[in-house]
């Protein structure tokens, strides 16, 4: 160990390019440098923090007091250089304090980076025995320098079982702990990925190195998962006969959707998937211009090009067994970004040479033959992955969250100059384009066909049905309750429609199949209504088919409970389908033990035509074909006159918009307007006019002046219970709207806005 | 598919039948465990009633807090009896409330009269309250309504009701929080505030269902309210023991023909363990396997109780002996037969048929044996220290079902702890043993029996000899015994000092000569008896053993399955096109799966133009670079509305949404551990 920091050490003197532990250790070093000094200076003050400096012989007392407790310095050690440092006095005192700023959510996370900051700028230079690394580092700044690099060993020294003492030669007794790998390795992989691309040699002389270690440690890794694939086991996810081995895929895969940080890094990837079969593609694509125009190293290029398949391989091999795969698999984001560098080599015009080093160097890497080498990247991962996956996740999740800033490119679909679709031509144009697949898809519809008798089976004895998977499962229940539900009552729900509610599922019971006339103060009196008839009658059954039980109005706790209740009846049969990836998590277990489920995956890849007709789709054109065909029916039903009536309040109202104080117009006023038009003859017509509107909820009066209410919008809402703008509240949308509005019932023939 | 008309009209009933035999067992263990606590509230009721003047000073309301475990959906089931019991024992008066019906004092008062009233309680009380609570304000007039309703009640009822003898003079009122954790501290304040007013005109009991702890009675209600309640706790029957009631009573009984396998039982149970505690559950995922086993297995027909087996196995079809013939434990039967009757038995239905006959009379047999000896069996191991084989019978059962119990290590440390036993356990369990294998139905245990109780006589006769050196032990043995785990470290210290000196003195006593006999015995007795089920022949008619079915529909996993089918669609698509190496995803792949794939790239928001510009630079790949190449910032009209169809199934599976944070983005709702 000692041999290895002096061997780097030279090595960076010499060759004067960084290694990556060098960048780990400056990383590290800053802000243990800054917590260092502030924690001295805070609890003893710079008196304290110079005889530090001046008296190396007793560091580690100094640093023990200063270590934070182990799972918070390994949570600190993994935000190292994505968030701003974060800055504590003494363990002591940061811990608690790292955890509601944490929660805090933005706010706290910005004022740590500003202090962070403000420390920055203070920050002296460092006293000359540290240099050695800082004077090789390009990173994150010299300043960082020796005091970091001492508070990195000594950070790291806390969770390495392997530690090395280094003595520095120049009086000054230096203890250097090793960093654990598991952080040196992270930072080689996610943060210091860039810098690694930098230096060539000394990598694969490190790796070496590390490969050495690594390996003590997975047996232990490979203990903790025997005993954790005991209950997996048990659990009968390794059963032999899977027919689909999507179930043997394990928790962690599904539950860490990755996020890697660059940019661009969708459009790479679109470049590369569009790649991968060996079709050369030369598109022209504004995104990846570089990379595909700049083929002189066409050869290197496509060896990189390999390697990036290879660690794909990795990511999603469903050939190897379980556990050897969870291993593989789950920490691909390590892959990905060295597909990412490797990827991004070709970007770097001015020394090829080293890059052909590197590429040669990474393939080595992937290529069996040299197994020491090769096992280098799954244990990596493995050790990485294992012990920091939880607290990674809700790292993640913070970070993610606490910056306001996004990283994304600024264009607009404006820019584009795109005409958005509107919902037809969208329809239409999808008509056009075939669906892919299609007889797979098939075979697949007609393997869930044959489950119909059994469902019908297990409905009669008391099951209800659930479906699950990828696809619309809206033609499935369709066919089912075709070939099954002839000649019985049933009842389809469409979950997906966006005015359905609970109540009108049970208004449509007690009407249509127990023939109830009347109403019911609230739904649970229904309920209780409807759970008496059918228990008097036992003659009674109905089949309740609902297409996305998941949806927006029917997820809530109530409309859930309602429906399990409603379906523990013994002669309601459900079959219901659920598609959002949160859906399981609407029912708790007495929800669940009423709904009496049982679960059938059918993953039907068909698209969901129906389910997002109604869905506000971003792309899709605002102004919705369909709430302008639902005002139809309010605007049908009124005369001419009073559709110049409404217009003309409107207009009035739109040119005021902008005054919040608008009085309206009066009435006397909008009488004499109105006469002018020729809409109306008398006060009295007008009146009359006014307070159908009113009766439609269209307008309200205020202190005499006919105002068009927002709401009239939402009038459209309980008129044709079709459509759910959302932004209501935005003005502009609410402009926008309105001028459609008009336009498109009162300017017939000029139809475009 | 393979459905026989036979099977399908058998298992119409079979269930049914099974079903209710398992309720009635749950509501026996049920009964056993209220009666005591009937009997308590009872004499707490009474004591009301005896020590008038003290209660009405105090006003405490007798309370009941029944605390049942955090199996909540099994709950329903236990009220339901207990409401049952109390009006069929005590009063008549028994209102059962639940958390999610009262969200105010009101509705709660509603549904008390509701139900003690047997009625459903009409509007016109209500309005009177309504105009009431118009004039004045409304907490005084709820508590008026309250009251007047009460007494009203109150006077009313003891005329109509006397007539009935069985319950008492005047009987209780017993009022039934189902799940009380979740009544809004509101509402069971003012009740209890309410009703405490009146406790001396009214005999009210309250019973509150209380799942995690009875702290939280005092968490809930604050010091003033929960002074008017005179509490006491009870504990209901731990839901795993209601499930070894369950699995002892219904699986390891000869009584229902179909068994499960060790594989299923194994996925039930964990189920249970790791997922809800609720027996209820484990009977539902039982009914699966009947409806599974009795759907799919075209030779359940068979699966029935002994008397019919012999008219089923006559009227077998041919094809229905052709599956005979093709399963695999009647296959490895055949071959072990002399060729002449393999012959036979694979051309000849009507021998066949017989030897079928005898087979499933076999495996009858083997069941009546299995079930006492692995009872005996666990005797044994349920009191060695560091249960061995496992703590519960069903641990047991399992370890034998997998495979022969007597090849595992484990097997090897019982014989071992129990060649150690002392007399004193050796022979209460030889005791337990015979009796259990007398009341058993199996036929050749006499033999056992006597074997049995010849040892017993033995031990006896060995009393002089060297119990003596004993007794000091046993005495130890009781200063340590009220702490378990102490117990067992003397007892493993006894036990090696014993052993060394026994090595010492390398002269076995007589005690110890009997006791490795007794041991051998009980050896060659699972030898003999606990032979897995696999090992028999024709065992696929009785077990039901397909463990991936049951936990693909009672425990299925829907993220994983939306996972595997976006990131691999050739899980399911079965087309050349997709089978891309390594099963990694190709630019072929369904539209959805790449716009998925590609926004996984992303951060937390999505520039959808982006988003757009990658997809099409995707699917214009794999169009052919040929394709009249669109300009660099205008794409293909039919590829938009592809991409808009796309993103809006994403946003439909919950993986994007609409963000308002920047134009034309949207945020994603995931995130993940890099």
């Amino acid at each position: 160990m000692l041999n290895k920091y002096r061997a780097v050490s030279e090595q960076s003197c010499v060759g004067c390019q960084l290694t990556f532990i060098y960048v780990f250790i400056c990383n590290l070093g800053v802000r243990w440098a800054r917590q260092l000094r502030r924690g001295a200076a805070k609890a003893l003050g710079p008196a304290a923090a110079s005889r530090r400096h001046g008296n190396p012989g007793r560091p580690r007392a100094w640093l023990a007091a200063e270590v934070p407790p182990a799972p918070f310095s390994r949570r600190w050690q993994e935000g190292v250089g994505r968030r701003g440092p974060r800055v504590g006095g003494d363990a002591r005192q940061s811990a608690p304090r790292c955890g509601p700023q944490r929660w805090g959510g933005s706010r706290g996370g910005r004022r740590v980076r500003v202090r962070a900051a403000r420390e920055r700028a203070s920050a002296s230079p460092r006293p000359p025995q540290g240099r050695w690394v800082a004077r090789g580092s390009q990173g994150p700044g010299p300043r960082g320098g020796g005091g970091g690099a001492r508070a990195a060993a000594a950070g790291g020294g806390l969770g390495a079982p392997a530690m090395s003492q280094a003595e520095r030669k120049g009086g000054a007794a230096l203890e250097v702990k090793f960093v654990p790998d598991e952080a040196v390795l992270r930072h080689i992989a996610d943060d210091a990925g860039i810098k690694v691309r930098k230096d060539k040699t000394p990598l694969t002389v490190n790796v070496k190195r590390f490969v050495k270690k690594l390996d003590t440690l997975s047996d232990d890794e490979a203990q903790e998962f025997l005993e954790e694939k005991d209950y997996v086991a048990a659990l009968g996810i390794c059963a032999q006969d899977l027919m689909e081995n999507g179930s043997s895929v394990g928790g962690s895969e599904v539950y860490s959707f990755q996020t890697p940080k660059r940019s661009n890094k969708m459009a790479e990837l679109a470049s590369e998937l569009a790649q991968t079969p060996g079709q050369s593609v030369a598109s022209d694509h504004s995104e990846c211009p570089e990379k595909i125009t700049k083929t002189p190293q066409s050869s290197k290029h496509s060896s990189s090009n390999k390697v990036q398949q290879k660690s794909k391989k990795n990511d999603f091999m469903s050939t190897t067994p379980y556990r050897l795969r969870k291993r593989l698999a789950a920490p691909d984001a390590y892959l990905e970004s060295e597909s990412e560098y490797s990827a991004s080599c070709s970007e770097e015009e001015d020394d090829e040479e080293t890059q052909k080093e590197v590429i040669t160097v990474l393939s080595s890497l992937k290529t069996p033959a040299k197994a020491k080498v090769a096992s280098t990247p799954p244990s990596r991962k493995k050790v990485t992955k294992k012990k920091d996956k939880m607290s990674n996740l809700v790292e993640e999740y913070f970070e993610a969250h606490s910056t306001s800033k996004v990283l994304t490119s600024d264009r607009t679909l404006q820019k584009l100059r795109k005409r958005r679709l509107n919902q037809q031509t969208l329809h239409d144009l999808l008509e056009k384009s075939p669906l892919a697949y299609a007889a797979e898809i098939e075979e697949l519809n007609q393997q869930y066909e044959s489950l119909f008798s059994k469902w019908m089976l297990q409905l009669h004895l008391g099951f209800n049905i659930v479906l699950y998977g990828l696809g619309s499962k809206h033609d499935l229940l369709e066919k089912f309750r075709i070939s099954m539900l002839q000649d019985t009552v049933h009842l389809v729900v469409n979950g997906y429609f966006p005015s359905i509610t609970v109540r009108s599922i049970l208004n449509s019971i007690t009407e249509e199949v127990l023939d109830h006339i009347g109403t019911f103060r609230s739904p649970l009196d229904q309920l209780e209504f409807i759970i008496k008839r059918f228990k008097e009658d036992s003659s009674l059954e109905l089949y309740v088919l609902i297409h996305n039980l998941d949806s927006q109005m029917l997820r809530g706790e109530r409309s859930q409970q309602i429906l399990a209740q409603l379906s523990s009846l013994p002669s309601v049969y459900l079959i219901a389908s659920i598609d959002h990836i949160n859906a399981p998590l609407m029912w708790d277990q007495a929800k669940q033990s009423l709904y009496n489920w049982l679960w059938y995956e059918t993953t039907t890849f068909s698209p969901y035509v129906e389910e997002t007709s109604y869905e506000n789709s971003l792309l899709v054109q605002q102004s919705g074909s369909l709430a302008l065909s639902s005002l139809t029916h309010v605007l049908r039903s009124l005369t001419l006159n009073a559709r110049g009536i409404f217009r003309l309040l409107a207009q009035y109202q739109l040119e005021n918009k902008d005054n919040p104080s608008y009085p309206g117009l009066s009435f006397q006023d909008f009488y004499q307007q109105c006469r002018e038009a020729f809409l109306v003859n008398s006060d009295l017509t007008l009146r009359a006019q006014l307070t159908e509107f009113r009766d439609h909820k269209l307008i309200r009066t205020k202190r005499e002046c006919p105002l068009i209410l927002e709401e009239a919008l939402n009038a459209t809402y309980k008129l044709s219970l079709l459509v759910a703008i959302r932004g209501w509240e935005n003005a502009e949308v609410l402009q926008l709207f309105f001028i459609v509005f008009l336009s498109a019932y009162f300017y017939r023939d000029n139809e475009t806005t | 598919a393979h459905l026989s008309p036979c099977s399908i009209f058998w298992y119409e009933d079979r269930p049914e039948g099974q079903k209710t035999q398992i309720e009635e067992d749950l509501n026996k263990q049920l009964f056993d465990n209220l009666v005591s606590f009937l009997r308590r509230s009872h004499s707490e009721f009474q004591e009301k009633t005896t020590e008038w003047n003290c209660q009405m000073k105090s006003r405490e309301i007798p309370t009941a807090a029944l605390v049942l475990g955090v199996n909540v959906t099994d709950h329903d089931l236990t009220f339901r009896s207990l409401s049952e019991v109390l009006q069929n024992r005590v009063t008549p008066y028994v209102a059962l409330l639940q958390a999610k019906d009262c969200p105010g004092i009101k509705n709660l008062m509603q549904k008390l009269l509701g139900q003690l009233m047997n009625c459903y309680v009409d509007q016109n009380m209500y309005k009177i309250c309504r105009k009431k609570s118009a004039m004045s304000l409304w907490s005084i007039i709820t508590l008026y309504t309250c009251d007047s309703i009460f007494l009203f009640y109150y006077f009313e009822t003891p005329s109509k009701k006397r007539t009935s003898s069985r319950h008492w003079q005047s009987p209780p009122v017993v009022v039934i929080f189902k799940d009380m954790e979740s009544f809004t501290t509101k509402v069971l304040q003012d009740f209890i505030v309410i009703s405490s007013q009146h406790i001396h005109e009214l005999p009210l009991v309250l019973v509150f269902g209380i799942a995690t702890s009875p702290m939280i009675i005092h968490g809930l209600l604050p010091h003033s309210v929960s002074s008017l309640l005179c509490i006491e706790l009870f504990q209901s029957l731990s839901c795993k023991e209601h499930l070894s009631t369950i699995i002892d009573k219904v699986l390891l009984t000869t009584q229902f023909p179909l068994k499960l396998s060790e594989k299923v039982l194994q996925v039930l149970i964990n189920i249970f363990l790791y997922h809800d505690f609720s027996v209820q559950n484990f009977i539902k995922g039982f009914q699966l396997c009947i409806v599974e086993h009795f759907y799919t297995q075209p030779l359940s027909v068979l699966c029935c109780h002994q008397e019919e087996v012999k008219k089923r196995i006559n009227s077998l079809s041919h094809n229905q002996c052709e599956n005979i013939r093709r399963l695999p434990s009647f296959r490895r039967y055949v071959e072990n037969q002399p060729s002449e009757k393999q012959i036979a038995l694979l051309t000849t239905d009507g021998f066949l048929k017989e030897t079928v006959q005898q087979l499933l009379d076999d495996l009858n047999v083997y069941h009546e044996n299995y079930f006492p000896v692995l009872r005996c069996l666990h005797v044994f191991t349920s009191s060695l220290p560091k249960y061995p084989l496992g703590k519960q019978i069903r641990e047991l059962h399992c370890a034998c079902l997998e495979n022969r119990v007597w090849e595992t290590e484990e097997y090897e440390s019982f014989l071992q702890l129990a060649r150690m036993l002392n007399k004193c356990d050796l022979v209460t369990m030889l005791q337990k043993c015979v009796e259990i294998l007398v009341s058993s139905p199996g036929k050749e245990f006499d033999k056992t029996v006597e074997k049995l109780k010849e040892f017993l006589t033995q031990f006896q006769k060995l009393e002089g000899g060297c119990a003596l050196s004993y007794v000091p032990l046993q005495i130890k043995l009781k200063l340590f015994y009220n702490g378990t785990n102490g117990y067992h470290f003397l007892w493993y210290i006894l036990t090696l000092l014993e052993l060394k000196e026994s090595r010492r003195s390398k002269k076995l006593t007589k005690f110890e000569m009997l006791r490795f006999e007794v041991v051998d015995y009980i050896d060659s007795v699972v030898r003999n008896y606990l032979v897995p089920a696999d090992h028999k022949t024709l065992h696929e008619i009785v077990y039901f053993n397909t463990a991936s079915v049951l936990r693909e529909h009672l425990n299925a996993a829907p993220r994983v399955a939306l996972h595997t089918a976006l990131n691999n669609p050739y899980c399911y698509l079965k087309s050349q096109a997709l089978r891309s190496d390594g099963g990694s995803i190709s630019n072929k792949a369904p539209d959805i799966c790449i716009v998925y794939k590609l926004h996984l790239e992303c951060g937390r928001l999505i520039n959808l133009v982006d988003w757009l510009e990658a997809f099409s630079t995707v699917v214009t790949a794999v169009e052919g670079p040929n394709a009249d190449a669109p300009s660099s910032d205008q794409v293909d009209d039919v590829i938009h509305a592809r991409f808009i169809r796309a993103v809006s199934e994403l946003e439909l599976l919950g993986f994007i949404k609409p963000s308002k944070q920047k134009t034309d983005h949207v945020a994603r709702l995931t995130w993940g551990g890099c």
